[in-house]
């Protein structure tokens, strides 16, 4: 199985110790990879700004720069969403080639290839800490990893849910809202800034109630959205991503030379 | 001044915008209640989402179905193409009979064609009879949610418009003494009405029957006492038959309020002896809508308000924020269809959290329609110049690796450099509340790949096939 993996741009750009964080967790577990270089952007932030011809192109250049691999793997629920779904335009194979087959198929966000191929299996990981889960909209509603609180299917695996839950110490606090949104959602960030403000206000205040120390998430983006505010206000809580919390928790040794590396 | 300044102004007050974001919550939270007690609910919005598009399917010939069984049963049926129509069919049966006092109970149609307006305008007096829509009405105010009209006030609010137009004492906020105020002055101008106008949930093909549900007994009251009905109906509140309703209802109250079932269902058929029934039909650029394949789903909306409900946006932001007779989810795809200029910021209200969808009891895939009307502004260049010529420089910038690294690290070199004051002057308005994450001063990218020369120094096989030597700035 030949696996792609894809750091997004803006995690490329913002959050390198995220992308490095998989390469970790990827050595340890042994899973063999490869990071294209020329990989920049999937096109989602064109699609939902209603920008189709250059969500289009940069789909496109997604699908043949990945063309080659079996698996793409992504640590963001979003855009794994929507190279497999939204693709900019639903009624259009090409992009995200969501074809037979196409890079939409084979495409999978990272918890979710994790729990598909049973890649922790074994591995005693620990993390002794209090987490908020925070619920990646796309990868909970779009992907359907786990059910959302408004559905009433059959129960689901939520990967990153079961990834965390492995963790020995690890406890996942109760919030009053488990998948409400951050107020992210792209260019809704600028744009509709108060009423986005608001949205990850109310998420930040959930998780101090139930006492979280760290929150995390299957998507960078969201943590961005929330950790831009609460650092603003002085809060205490530290946001990192499921793919830090994974590799620290399972591949301790490195995290020390890791951080040292001045990735920041 | 459109949503997001409205928006803005309404988040401005964060006690307000709390509570009103609590206030919707908890009826979604009865809503999540009311869909655990029935085992099948997913099937049962399978059910309902089926037969609605069965009915939008088969349109035409189910109204004409309907009108021959109406017409049969003693109603009088009038088909109205738009608004102005609409409003000068009502006035006119209004007029011919003398009528001076209507009493009306909710509907979302009439407020879309202005009625009241137009009425009063002809020396008529309207009474809305529902208690929210009643409130709104005296502050002379558009509801702000389609099933709670009055949700964005507060009691003492209310107390205060009573107060002002009903000459209640100062300062009342008992809940229950301003229902019993408004039940005594509304219960005179019942007695008082010589003709009632209502809304339609449902018209059922089958029977030429109309279903109309109510909590508050208006809608039978209203009806009951004067002798003439006038029921307003929109073209898309058509079903096949009499077995739909138990499913739609089914779904209806517990989508709403998380109800088992509305206070009161009222079916119509037809006029007793001495009494009229007026059906009036009214399309006002819904058959437009239907032609539009990216849109038409939306047509299958039963107007009960759960996508509004769950909406963060809406919560965040009340009904009055999207100046439209529909707020919400729905309403940010119904009203572009109106006019799409007016409501450019509607279809970007919103996140794609895709919330609404999964609360919709008859499934319309409410953000793909979003996401539709956003690709319809682009093409029609309705998006601002600014944000189409940043959205333009992005793709094509990241259409090159090169060029991606060589920007992002010289962005990132130089807000390292700069006064962390000034970078967050730059990066307005997301530093408005925002601190800036701190910059790495490497991409992931260069990361890596020095990550790889160390492993090859140290003999390590390297994993990668990352070529070499892109000129790699980042």
């Amino acid at each position: 199985m030949k696996v792609g993996l894809f750091i997004p741009c803006y995690v490329d750009q913002l959050r390198p110790e995220v992308g490095l964080a998989v390469v970790r967790l990827f050595e340890r577990l042994g899973i063999a990879f490869e990071i294209p270089e020329a990989q920049t952007c999937c096109g989602q932030p064109f699609a939902t700004a209603g920008e189709r011809e250059q969500a289009d192109r940069l789909g496109r250049r997604f699908d043949t720069i990945f063309s080659g691999y079996d698996v793409v793997v992504t640590p963001s629920g979003s855009c794994a969403a929507h190279v497999r779904r939204h693709g900019g335009d639903r009624s259009s194979d090409r992009i995200g080639g969501r074809g037979k087959g196409g890079t939409g198929q084979r495409t999978r966000e990272l918890c979710e290839f994790l729990v598909e191929t049973d890649a922790l299996r074994g591995l005693a990981g620990r993390l002794p800490r209090r987490v908020g889960l925070h619920a990646s909209c796309h990868a909970l509603r779009d992907l359907r990893q786990g059910n959302p609180s408004e559905s009433r299917e059959p129960p689901r695996v939520e990967p990153v849910r079961a990834l965390l839950g492995a963790l020995e110490g690890i406890e996942l606090v109760e919030l009053a809202r488990r998948d409400e949104c951050c107020g992210f959602g792209g260019l809704f960030s600028i744009e509709q800034e108060a009423v986005s403000c608001r949205m990850g206000l109310d998420r930040i205040a959930d998780h101090e109630r139930a006492g979280a120390e760290i929150v995390t998430s299957s998507d960078v983006s969201c943590l961005l959205q929330l950790e831009g505010l609460a650092r603003r206000r002085g809060s205490a809580l530290v946001f990192r991503h499921v793919a830090e919390l994974l590799a620290d928790a399972l591949a301790p040794d490195a995290t020390a030379a890791e951080a040292a590396d001045g990735s920041r | 001044m459109g949503h997001v300044s409205r928006a803005r102004a309404f988040v401005a007050d964060a006690e307000r915008t709390r509570w009103h974001d609590q206030a919707l919550w908890f009826v979604r939270a009865k809503r999540d209640a009311a869909a655990d007690l029935v085992p099948d609910w997913e099937a049962l919005r399978s059910e309902a989402a089926a037969i609605k598009r069965e009915a939008l399917e088969r349109l035409p010939e189910l109204w004409i179905e309907f009108e021959a069984q109406a017409t049969r049963a003693g109603a009088v049926v009038h088909w109205a193409r738009d608004a102005e129509e609409h409003n000068a069919i009502v006035a006119r049966l209004l007029r011919e009979r003398g009528v001076t006092r209507v009493v009306k109970s909710k509907s979302m149609l009439t407020e879309e064609c202005g009625l009241n307006p137009h009425l009063e305008r002809q020396g008529i007096e309207v009474v809305d009879t529902d208690l929210g829509e009643r409130i709104v009405q005296l502050r002379s105010e558009p509801p702000s949610h389609i099933v709670m009209p009055a949700i964005h006030l507060r009691r003492g609010e209310v107390g205060e418009t009573f107060a002002r137009t009903m000459g209640a004492p100062e300062g009342l906020d008992d809940p229950d003494a301003l229902t019993a105020l408004a039940r005594h002055d509304l219960r005179a101008r019942f007695l008082a009405a010589e003709a009632g106008i209502t809304g339609v949930n449902f018209a059922v093909a089958e029977t030429g029957s109309l279903v109309v549900v109510s909590n508050e007994g208006n809608v039978d009251l209203g009806t009951a006492l004067p002798k003439l009905h006038i029921a307003c109906v929109g073209l898309e509140k058509i079903v096949p038959a009499k077995r739909d309703l138990p499913v739609l209802l089914r779904l209806l109250a517990r989508s709403a309020t998380g109800q088992a079932i509305s206070a009161y269902t009222s079916h119509f058929r037809g006029a007793s002896a001495g009494r009229e029934l007026h059906v009036v039909i009214v399309d006002n650029g819904r058959s437009r809508l239907l032609a539009e394949p990216d849109f038409r789903e939306a047509l299958a909306c039963i107007r009960c308000g759960a996508c509004l409900n769950t909406c963060p946006v809406y919560r965040r932001s009340g009904g009055h924020s999207y100046g439209t007779v529909i707020p919400g989810p729905i309403g940010s795809v119904l009203e572009p269809a109106r006019d799409l200029v007016a409501h450019a910021e509607l279809p970007h209200a919103c996140t794609l959290c895709g919330s609404c969808a999964e609360v919709c009891p008859v499934r319309i895939p409410l953000p793909q329609q979003l996401l539709a009307w956003r690709g319809v502004l682009a093409a029609r260049g309705l998006h601002p110049r600014r944000r189409r010529l940043a959205l333009r420089i992005a793709a094509e910038i990241l259409s090159r690796p090169t060029a991606l690294r060589l920007v992002g690290g010289l962005g990132r070199a130089l807000a390292r450099a700069l006064p962390e004051s000034l970078v967050e002057q730059l990066a307005r308005p997301w530093t408005r509340e925002r601190a800036l994450p701190p910059l790495p001063a490497a991409s992931f990218q260069t990361l890596w790949k020095r990550r790889q020369a160390t492993a090859r120094e140290r003999g390590l096989p390297a994993r990668s096939d990352a070529r070499e030597g892109d000129g790699d700035a980042g």
